[in-house]
């Protein structure tokens, strides 16, 4: 304990000297960070350097393996440096799926040679990746996939194509499902590998989204040529990898929307009391909106039962019990209290919310609006909550087919 | 704040779980209502509990009791919630226990706190009021000064297990207006004292509970519990303790309705299938299990707040008290939808648990109370 207090010490005092002054209580959005990668674009040059020092340390991937570019602090420790970031209400140097999903499961699947090659790079934020998982045909029912690989020599060649691809326009690399062998039950033919966006064959349309950023994309694989070497764990041993990636991606999802500091809490407050305090008044001390109010309470409630149940999870985990497939039930219930909580924030600023851009609407109402939209796709992306309640109904409850 | 069970937590709650099992199946709930027992309960039952040692795990070991703390005292409640045991835990270990350990004399604890821990003196908490509601403060029973002592009038409803206390702790206003939270009082009053009179109570939970009636009842000086006007502080805080014994015996209600349910599901057959295959029925399932991991889960943080004095207690306790309300009374409902014709009849179990669920909801605040006793604590 008195070495945690004495790593708390440290860590606030490097954060205090280290962390550029101006990103201090920064407001910023799930999908505001930096991403990094080869075209990586900042905020501000101070998010490039607040990168910089950060990843320096191995702080971005702080309880990573220091071998591999990561922080290599203990579970406890990781924990302490995001609470005192969040008490100095700094934003996450770096964000994506290089942290949240691929970095995990090669730390798991990966051999010595893919991890050393990939995982520094994610750390310092110098390749972004991307998920290419869905298709027009295979969503939900994602193992019924068809993009095809087909051996040759030390290469694959792959044909097909992905959609809702998140900022595959933007990113370096891609991690992907892919059909090598069509003869047998569907998810014993499915492959993980890994390709580099640059390769010749491969291209990407954007779709823009009702958010109207954050495009997601259609991504084309035309007779690409992808090493062999790239196979992660076993060929036709892909969808192994890519249940457990989704569990990772499922995790994030819960941290991003119930834990995490992102709510932006100042004394206390939420930003969502705060907002509704500002747009509602507080006569006699209490939101001026009875209705608003109790329903704000209850998302507030939620989201610290929310917090507390991951908490279990965890201190379970620790104490060497098997956790089960709760990922699902974190990522359904910390979904939707994201999803309230953005309706509340459009329903608090009122008509104020109705903004698009351009004049009589301010820079945090109109954040407020694209959020909102934005946050619809919570319960799709990752796995629709439908079939995460499946999941739970199959695998915890034992019900029936 | 350490939300696993230690392995001494881990016993206490298997042990507890396998003892109600044994000693206190639902039928055994099910025989006390059918037969109008005049008691409501077993006394050899309560008598066993006490060796145990259940009836002293949140006292000191000098009166008698384990020493142990809210977490401890859950596990307990939990398993005795999962089989709807009517024993008057509540009454003598939460309330009326709670407040003489906080606030009785020397003397007090000695006479009524030992003995009830011992299992040899019932107690209950006569705090509630026609229309009082969840306000603790609004309390028209009066006492006024009678010589050395005082002379109480008033009635005090719904008073869990008052049919049976040997004592009651019974609050009563000693200056100030209906409503203020200072001026109340708390009186330890012998049930047999002249001027009191005990008329039970039927409730829709069967849970035991009575009227008492004090007309001029005179008590003496000592009977005054902790200091004069300050009862209503001291009612908050026994009540906040009880209410998370509540949450948790609330916990163990939805845990066994949530199961008796799912294993309905997995039997009965329609369209040749166990309707546990539909998935309008699976969804749903899977809601409710989410609901009461998360009831759980605040249930535990509000017990931990307890033991480690934590400054959040109250909001822990709102939570809990919100969440558990919501969950059971959704659990139940679900159950009584999934089980249908059946589900309905008074034979089947998955009523009493419906029952419970409501009774236990407009106990000590209703979701909606905490909801707004959470926001105001949270300074909106
Ligand atoms: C914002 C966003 C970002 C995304 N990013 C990526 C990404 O980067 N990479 C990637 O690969 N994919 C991505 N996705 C795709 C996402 O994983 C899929 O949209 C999702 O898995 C659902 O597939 P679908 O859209 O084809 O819907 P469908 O599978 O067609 O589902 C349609 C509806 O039917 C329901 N349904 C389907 N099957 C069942 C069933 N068995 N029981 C009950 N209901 C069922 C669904 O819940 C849904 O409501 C993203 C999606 C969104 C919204």
């Amino acid at each position: 304990m008195a070495e945690l207090e004495d790593f708390r010490r440290e860590t606030r005092a490097w954060l205090e000297a280290n962390a550029p002054e101006s990103l201090v209580g920064m407001p910023f959005s799930e999908l505001d960070g930096t991403w990094g990668g080869r075209r990586a674009q900042f905020a501000s040059a101070d998010m490039k350097l607040w990168l910089d020092v950060m990843g320096g340390r191995g702080w971005t991937a702080a309880s990573w393996p220091a071998e591999y570019g990561g922080g290599g602090l203990s579970k406890a420790e990781a924990k302490v440096l995001a609470q005192e970031m969040a008490a100095l209400r700094l934003p996450p140097p770096l964000i994506g799926f290089g942290l949240t999903m691929i970095g995990p499961t090669l730390l798991r699947f990966g051999t010595e040679e893919q991890k050393n090659e990939h995982l520094p790079k994610i750390c310092r934020g110098e390749i972004r990746w991307c998920q290419g998982y869905s298709e027009p045909g295979a969503g939900s029912d994602l193992a019924s996939l068809q993009a095809k690989a087909v051996r040759d020599g030390d290469d694959f060649i792959i044909t097909g194509t992905k959609v809702w691809t998140s900022y595959a326009d933007q990113s370096d690399w891609i991690f992907c499902l892919v059909r090598t062998d069509p003869d047998v039950v569907k998810q014993a033919g499915i492959t993980f590998i890994l390709a580099d966006m640059a390769s010749p064959g491969v291209s990407v349309s954007p779709i823009p989204l009702i958010s109207g950023k954050s495009p997601f994309c259609e991504t084309h694989f035309e007779a690409v040529r992808v090493p062999v070497k790239n196979v992660i764990s076993e060929i036709n041993g892909g969808w192994t990898v890519a249940k457990a990636l989704l569990g990772h991606e499922r995790s994030m999802i819960a941290d991003a929307f119930g834990v995490s500091p992102r709510g932006g809490t100042r004394g206390g407050r939420s930003r969502l009391v705060e907002t509704a305090a500002q747009y509602l008044g507080e006569p006699g001390g209490v939101l001026g909106d009875a209705i608003l109010r109790d329903e704000i309470v209850q998302n507030e409630m939620d989201t610290r039962a929310f917090s507390l149940t991951v908490q279990r999870g965890r201190d379970a985990a620790k104490a060497g019990q098997q956790p089960g497939p709760e990922t699902s039930m974190l990522k359904i219930y910390g979904t939707e209290i994201n999803m309230r909580r953005n309706e509340l924030m459009v329903r608090a600023a009122g008509p104020q919310s109705l903004g698009w851009e351009g004049p009589g609407f301010d820079e945090a109402e109109l954040v407020a609006t694209r959020d909102w939209l934005r946050s619809r796709g919570n319960s799709i992306e990752g796995g629709t909550s439908e079939i995460q309640l499946n999941i739970i109904a199959k695998r915890v409850l034992g019900l029936p087919d | 704040m350490q939300l696993v069970l230690t392995e001494e937590q881990e016993l206490i709650a298997q042990t507890a779980t396998e003892f109600v099992a044994d000693h206190s199946p639902v039928s055994r709930f099910r025989a006390l209502r059918d037969s109008a027992d005049p008691v409501g309960f077993s006394r050899g039952l309560w008598k066993e509990m006490a060796e145990l040692g259940w009836l002293g795990i949140p006292f000191p070991e000098s009166l008698g009791g384990a020493g142990m703390g809210m977490a401890e005292l859950a596990l307990v409640v939990e398993a005795m919630g999962r089989a709807l045991a009517p024993e008057p835990f509540m009454s003598c270990v939460g309330l009326a226990g709670q407040a003489l350990f906080e606030a009785g004399s020397e003397a007090q604890k000695d006479r009524w706190l030992a003995a009830m821990i011992a299992g040899d003196a019932l107690l209950a908490l006569a705090y509630q009021e026609q229309g009082s509601r969840y306000d603790l403060c609004r309390v028209t029973t009066r006492a006024q000064r009678s010589g050395e002592g005082w002379q109480i009038t008033g009635r005090k409803v719904q008073v869990l297990d008052g049919h049976v206390a040997d004592a009651l702790v019974v609050s009563a206003r000693t200056a100030g207006q209906d409503g203020d939270s200072d001026g109340i009082s708390l009186f330890l009053i012998p049930a047999e004292t002249a001027g009191v009179e005990i008329e039970r109570q039927t409730r829709v939970d069967d849970r035991n509970a009575a009227i008492v009636h004090l007309q001029r009842a005179e008590v003496a000086a000592d009977a005054l519990v902790g200091d004069l006007d300050c009862g209503g502080d001291l009612l908050e805080s026994v009540v906040d303790r009880a209410t998370v014994m509540l949450c948790a015996e609330m916990l163990g209600g939805m845990a066994q309705a949530f199961e008796m349910t799912l294993e309905y599901l997995k039997e009965r057959k329609q369209f040749g299938v166990p309707i546990g295959s539909f998935q309008a029925l699976k969804h749903r399932m899977a809601r409710v299990f989410m609901e009461i991991e998360l009831s759980r889960s605040s249930v535990m943080a509000a017990t931990r707040a307890f033991d480690e004095r934590s400054s959040e207690t109250a909001k822990l306790v709102s939570l809990a008290k919100a969440r558990c309300s919501d969950a059971y009374l959704l659990t139940a409902n679900e159950g009584v939808q999934m089980f249908a014709g059946v589900g309905m009849t008074d034979e089947y179990d998955i009523g009493f648990y419906l029952k419970r669920a409501r009774a236990a909801e407009l106990t000590f605040g209703d979701a909606a109370h905490h909801r707004d006793r959470w926001a105001r604590l949270s300074g909106y």
